[in-house]
């Protein structure tokens, strides 16, 4: 009983849909080329001027078994490695993480206004990071800075007071009561966060230069810590791909299909939560990528998750990538903070994107 | 040999009792439909046999106890087309299809090859080749409807409950829609049980009939047993002739409350 015999009568012209395989690796392979170009780009270009083909030869002196002599100065290998290079992977991590969890909560709330600060995060953070500066609190756990440590903290507890505030809202857990929680928790931590700035406005400008983001890094810390949370984010939001598509035809519909909606709803809520609070927690409250980006891909004609979800990722890591690379070379030897150019470059930028979209049907 | 059985289920939402004590027995590969005036239970009860809500009772499914399977087990039997079906916009047809195969797909796996196959399948028997590439929002009336259930075998049920599923639609495609279940009944020997409103394509339709009003089943059997004035009269609290045409058919019209007075009463 468990096929339908019908299925069987209709073999005579059998139909067999292509693999959908091939349309997939060629958008992936596309992403993958958009991020490398951008992040090459990134390597080569600074304040310093470094011939991009001592870099190149660099790049190669360090692949394992070529016996080849880097023709970098030592000054010129310590600003790629430990500056450009961290700062690039930095960007990469940040904006593929922002667009990868936009991409999952505009599916999982069936609301493309979603995006990763959805739920409080970016309120939780700012409290947290507040906090952190105004008190000028001095402590490390486990290597990581009282300012990542709080930032990431208050985006947990936001995200975990909004989920019960949901729950506590409707009996039917819908994702509808969730976001309201979040709505009502923002605006608690916000009013909370406004107040201590306004207590202590000496330390405003250090708060909005977080606020604003930034990627700037020397050396790998940010990275080593950030990367552990990303990969876990990363890998539970890539696996739950399918599910998310079915999650698009309503809690309803994903039961009667055997899926236990509200549980991939709180699974993909948790991987989200880490993989921002960590991105949030090194690099500030950068808007824009993170519910831009997962349009763009859609408009590219890109429409399952499991290839929105990856295509997200890429191109969200290629934009941010590229947008600090004009954070940090517009008003050089000054910088612009990051956050200010996703959005002066994204918004008419997506607009456009919108528009051609639209006439062209 | 009976498919589904009813015993004595009740359904309740919040305090209010929706559906009390319904018994019904349902032959395999036979096509029941449930009529009743509005808020009389009858997508409520359609939800609980896709527990969506839970009830109390009996239903066996075969010769399984429903309460007794587990998630995946009960959608590889039982599919449901929705009154309002969210059609996420972007997607295309085959995509969208495919996602029936969920119950038979591991919770990270991706479709194999026979899920491919069976989804071409239906794609073929509900005449959706030339549609598979479509996005759904690019989808007419009709269109839609054909994908859902396309979607619904796309679970290969043996039950496959259906809740308006030609409400939204114009008299044309409505028939073809009621035809083509029809055709898919018979074809995959499916057992069938509908909710309408639309009385007359009930009868034209479905085997039996199961009258509900204010959550009791209080009328079942053929449509010539359930479809009578004085039943529909006491329950739809509006008077309807019944006509019987020379074929066998039977047609159910509304009789105005004043049909006498040559224009209606001033208000």
């Amino acid at each position: 009983m468990t096929t339908a015999p019908a299925l069987d009568v209709v073999a005579s012209e059998p139909m067999v849909l292509p693999r959908a395989h091939r349309r997939d690796a060629l958008w992936l392979g596309l992403g993958v080329v958009v991020l490398v170009i951008s992040m090459l780009a990134g390597l080569f270009v600074g304040a310093v001027d470094i011939p991009p083909q001592d870099l190149l030869g660099d790049l190669v002196s360090r692949i394992p078994l070529v016996s080849m002599h880097s023709p970098l100065s030592n000054v010129d290998r310590a600003i790629v490695w430990q500056l450009r290079l961290p700062r690039v992977v930095l960007a990469a991590l940040v904006g593929g993480m922002l667009a990868l969890c936009g991409a999952a909560y505009q599916g999982i709330f069936r609301n493309p206004l979603a995006d990763p600060y959805l739920l409080g995060v970016a309120a939780g953070a700012g409290l947290g990071a507040t906090i952190a500066i105004v008190f000028a609190i001095d402590i490390t756990l486990v290597g990581v800075q009282a300012l990542p440590l709080f930032a990431f903290v208050g985006a947990v507890v936001a995200v975990g007071l909004a989920y019960m505030v949901g729950r506590s809202i409707g009996a039917g857990r819908s994702s509808t009561t969730l976001v309201l929680g979040g709505v009502a928790v923002a605006a608690f931590l916000t009013a909370m966060q406004t107040f201590i700035q306004q207590r202590h406005t000496e330390q405003l400008q250090l708060v909005y230069n977080w606020i604003l983001g930034s990627v700037a890094t020397a050396g790998w810390g940010q990275v080593t810590t950030m990367l552990p949370y990303a990969i876990v984010a990363l890998v539970v939001i890539l696996l739950h791909g399918r599910l998310l598509d079915v999650m698009g035809l309503g809690d309803d519909a994903a039961r009667t299909l055997g899926v236990r909606a509200n549980q991939v709803r709180l699974v993909i809520i948790g991987a989200v939560t880490i993989g921002t609070a960590a991105a949030v927690a090194v690099s500030g409250l950068i808007g824009f990528v993170g519910i831009i980006i997962p349009h763009v891909v859609r408009l590219l004609g890109v429409r399952t998750h499991r290839i929105l979800l990856p295509m997200s990722m890429l191109l969200g890591a290629s934009f941010l990538v590229l947008c600090d690379l004009v954070a940090r070379t517009v008003v050089s030897p000054s910088e612009l903070p990051i956050g200010v150019v996703t959005a002066v470059i994204g918004a008419p930028c997506f607009a456009l994107v919108l528009r051609t979209s639209r006439v062209h049907g | 040999m009976t498919h589904v059985l009813l015993e004595r289920v009740s359904v309740a939402r919040g305090d209010r009792m929706v559906v009390s004590d319904v018994s019904l027995e349902i032959p395999t590969g036979e096509w029941v439909c449930l009529i009743g005036p509005n808020g009389a239970g009858k997508t409520t009860l359609l939800h609980a046999l896709a527990a969506l809500i839970p009830h109390t009772g009996r239903v066996m499914l075969g010769d399984r106890e429903l309460s007794r399977l587990g998630r995946r087990a009960r959608a590889q039997q039982i599919a449901l087309v929705q009154q309002d079906s969210q059609l996420p916009s972007g997607m295309r047809v085959a995509d969208y299809v495919m996602l029936g195969r969920t119950p038979y797909i591991n919770y990270f796996g991706r479709e194999g090859r026979e899920d491919r196959r069976v989804v071409a399948g239906v794609i073929d028997q509900l005449d959706l080749r030339g549609l598979t590439d479509r996005p759904l929002a690019h989808l007419s009336g009709g269109e839609r409807q054909r994908v859902v259930v396309a979607r619904a075998l796309a679970q290969s049920p043996s039950l496959l409950l259906l809740d308006e599923p030609t409400t939204a639609l114009d008299l044309g495609r409505q028939l073809q829609v009621l035809e083509l279940i029809r055709e898919l009944q018979h074809a995959c020997d499916l057992t069938i049980l509908s909710a309408t409103h639309d009385l007359t394509l009930a009868a034209a339709y479905a085997d039996h009939l199961a009258l509900i009003s204010c959550g009791l089943l209080v009328a079942s059997g053929t449509p010539h047993e359930v479809l009578t004035t004085a039943t529909l009269g006491e329950h739809y609290g509006v008077s309807l002739r019944v006509i019987h045409d020379d074929d066998g058919s039977l047609a159910v019209i509304p009789v105005r409350p004043h049909a006498r007075d040559a224009k209606p009463p001033a208000r």
